[in-house]
């Protein structure tokens, strides 16, 4: 099976899931007067899941036959692709989300950068760090100062 | 329509306008030019900042500015290294790329130019005539007609994603429509699929959703294979000219297909890579013998009928977003999203109640054309200089703008695992081959579709508004046939390719 038919399966799951929470629980909280309404808050999602079941299983059935094209990137070939690299940049920007707050945005941010470029290969120190820091400072300022959002520039235990 | 432009002009010529105009070509020119970033990541990337300024005029006008400046910027690199940052301009490539290998690489940027520019001027022309004609017209519209018109704009965008994929693209849709539900809706106040997660009561970030639909996967992409951004060394760029009988053998495409381009912009889910497509198979067809040999080996006029085709659907794609306030592609789909993060609402009334938006955005048009001629004609050689940039140093940088585009929306870092995790689930899509544009016009129309949706229903107490207003049901019917005629055709090709005997 192919990947975009595994695919519809998840999203298959999905709408069922969905659907079952429009179909069966969503009402359950509806105030008595409301259910007069010829409108629920439930009516849309519930059309949506119809739809969305018939077109998934469309889908995965491979009901509509097309054919098969070239594609710039080939999911078959993941494992010669830098999947590594990918999977680490996910991980820094997960624990960008999660530092971002408690160490601020200086220290995060060039760290985030810094790291970024060393998981590519990157490895002129002497580069990669004046351009992070110069970077983030500038950014910081344009958020901070120009457009007026706050952030917090440094770590929070030090209560700047 | 004179007071209009005349008010248009004053706003537009403000020299912060001016500014916003000339600081968003030349930004999305350069964004533009780097490979895997496409108009709809840049503008995404932009919209905080957009969106910050608070003023709805300039905000338009900064995104609409990167918005032309990013497909020029994506015609300059198919030309110079074949390498399309847009799938508007791959149609570009097929004769500039020859013309640039040929040493033409100055006169290929100049006719891509001039195309550019001609195209958006004309459609600039066009979307003055007819957005105010069609936005009377769309006065006559009540919440059922809506609806439906929502309905066969997102049908048509599924119908045109193309063979095997209408199943596809309709899903995506749903999907989206799916994540509009998403917290509490205008209509009701009851928090709808929010699994008790406090930071999700407001729904989904719009930014969130379209960083991680286009700028996250196209980054990772990048990451995962550095051969498709293997970026070429680009030659000393001389010789901008070009001669007058080329000139006179271009200026008939132009004319065509400045119009047929604007037309097919219009048209909601075709826009400016259909549009630079079919410009360049018409102008193939209809040119002479030997000149249709010239085609794909560096025939100007193949040059010129796809760079001007895909300005003009650009332009052509603004008129269902400021008439009807319906985005018929990604980007205008984006374009709708910061508009309303601005308190503005695009559609009918827009013209009658912010007019000096309406035209100013208009003026702009011309402004971004004027600025992305006279600019960056003597800048490409210099601005070619963006592509040696390492890539080393570029990714991180993408991904850190998209992180902080969605963090400045929401100022909330829950968004930040929020995009991650959608990044992660659209690269998987993409990589299946699911169009991922259909989603996020599901995600941004779904509020206003079940609005119109529920106030007709209360209005007819039922679903009557359905077979009791003639031109709901025209729409209706037409949003069916859109989607059912391909795979109808398909399959009557099919058995027909197979030699099944109808009926025996």
């Amino acid at each position: 099976m192919a990947l975009d038919r595994w695919i519809a399966l998840i999203l298959l799951g999905f709408c069922l899931i969905y659907g079952y929470t429009a179909w069966f629980t969503m009402d359950a909280s509806l105030a008595p007067f409301m259910k007069r309404n010829p409108i629920w808050p439930s009516t849309f999602p519930k059309l949506l899941s119809i739809v969305g079941i018939g077109a998934s299983l469309i889908i995965l059935l491979n009901l509509e036959k097309g054919e098969p094209k070239e594609m710039d990137m080939d999911y078959r070939r993941l494992f010669e692709y830098k999947i590594g690299q990918a999977l680490f940049l996910l991980a820094l920007m997960v624990a960008y989300a999660l530092c971002l707050r408690p160490l601020g945005f200086i220290f995060s941010t060039s760290a985030f950068l810094i790291l970024g470029s060393f998981i590519l290969g990157e490895r002129k120190w002497f580069t990669m760090i004046p351009v992070a820091l110069i970077a983030t400072l500038f950014i910081w300022y344009l958020v901070q100062q120009v457009l007026g959002i706050y952030l917090r520039p440094f770590p929070e235990f030090l209560g700047v | 329509m004179l007071e209009g432009i005349l008010l248009g002009l004053q706003t537009a010529f403000s020299v912060q306008m001016l500014l916003m105009v000339i600081g968003g070509c030349l930004i999305g020119t350069f964004i533009g030019m780097l490979p895997g970033l496409g108009p709809m990541s840049i503008i995404a990337i932009m919209i905080p900042v957009a969106i910050s300024m608070g003023d709805p005029a300039a905000a338009i006008i900064l995104l609409a500015g990167v918005y032309y400046g990013a497909i020029f910027g994506g015609s300059t690199s198919s030309i110079l290294l074949n390498a399309p940052g847009v799938a508007g301009t791959v149609a570009t490539s097929f004769d500039g790329y020859p013309m640039a290998k040929q040493g033409k690489a100055g006169k290929a940027l100049t006719v891509a130019a001039i195309a550019s520019f001609c195209g958006g001027t004309i459609g600039a022309i066009l979307l003055m005539i007819f957005a105010p004609a069609l936005s009377s017209v769309a006065l006559l519209f009540h919440s059922a007609e809506y609806f439906a018109l929502m309905i066969v704009g997102l049908s048509a965008i599924a119908a045109f994603a193309g063979t095997g994929q209408v199943a596809k693209a309709l899903m995506m849709t749903i999907l989206g429509l799916m994540l509009g539900t998403v917290g509490e809706g205008t209509m009701f106040s009851l928090p709808r699929f929010t699994m008790g997660i406090m930071d999700l009561q407001s729904g989904l970030g719009f930014v969130t959703l379209a960083m991680a639909m286009f700028a996250l996967p196209e980054a990772l992409f990048l990451v995962l294979n550095p051969a498709a951004s293997e970026t070429g060394k680009s030659e000393e760029i001389k010789d901008l000219r070009i001669t007058r009988t080329e000139a006179k053998s271009i200026a008939p495409v132009i004319g065509r297909q400045s119009i047929q381009g604007f037309f097919i912009g219009v048209l909601p889910g075709a826009g400016a890579t259909i549009a630079s497509f079919l410009g360049y198979a018409v102008e193939r067809n209809i040119a002479s013998k030997d000149e249709q040999e010239k085609f794909g080996k560096g025939s100007i006029k193949g040059l010129a009928a796809p760079e001007t085709a895909n300005n003009a659907a650009c332009t052509g794609s603004f008129v269902p977003l400021l008439t009807l306030g319906i985005p018929g592609s990604g980007t205008t789909a984006i374009l709708l999203g910061a508009l309303i993060a601005l308190n503005v609402t695009p559609g009918p009334r827009l013209m009658i109640d912010e007019p000096q938006i309406f035209w100013a955005v208009i003026i702009s048009m011309y402004i971004g054309n004027f600025v992305l001629l006279v600019l960056n004609l003597p800048l490409i050689p210099y601005i070619a200089k963006i592509l040696a940039v390492p890539r080393n140093y570029l990714i991180p940088y993408i991904l850190f703008f998209t992180l902080m585009g969605a963090y400045i929306g929401q100022n909330n870092a829950t968004e930040l695992l929020l995009l991650v995790a959608f990044g992660v689930c659209a690269t998987a899509l993409r990589f299946a081959d699911y169009p991922l544009a259909p989603l996020l016009i599901g995600f941004i129309l779904g509020g206003m579709l079940e609005d119109n949706f529920a106030r007709s229903m209360q209005l007819y107490d039922g679903v009557s508004f359905i077979w009791e207003r003639p031109m709901t049901l025209g729409l209706l019917v037409i949003s069916v046939l859109l989607v059912l005629l391909p795979s109808f055709r398909a399959r009557r090709a099919r058995l027909r390719s197979a030699g099944v005997a109808d009926g025996d």
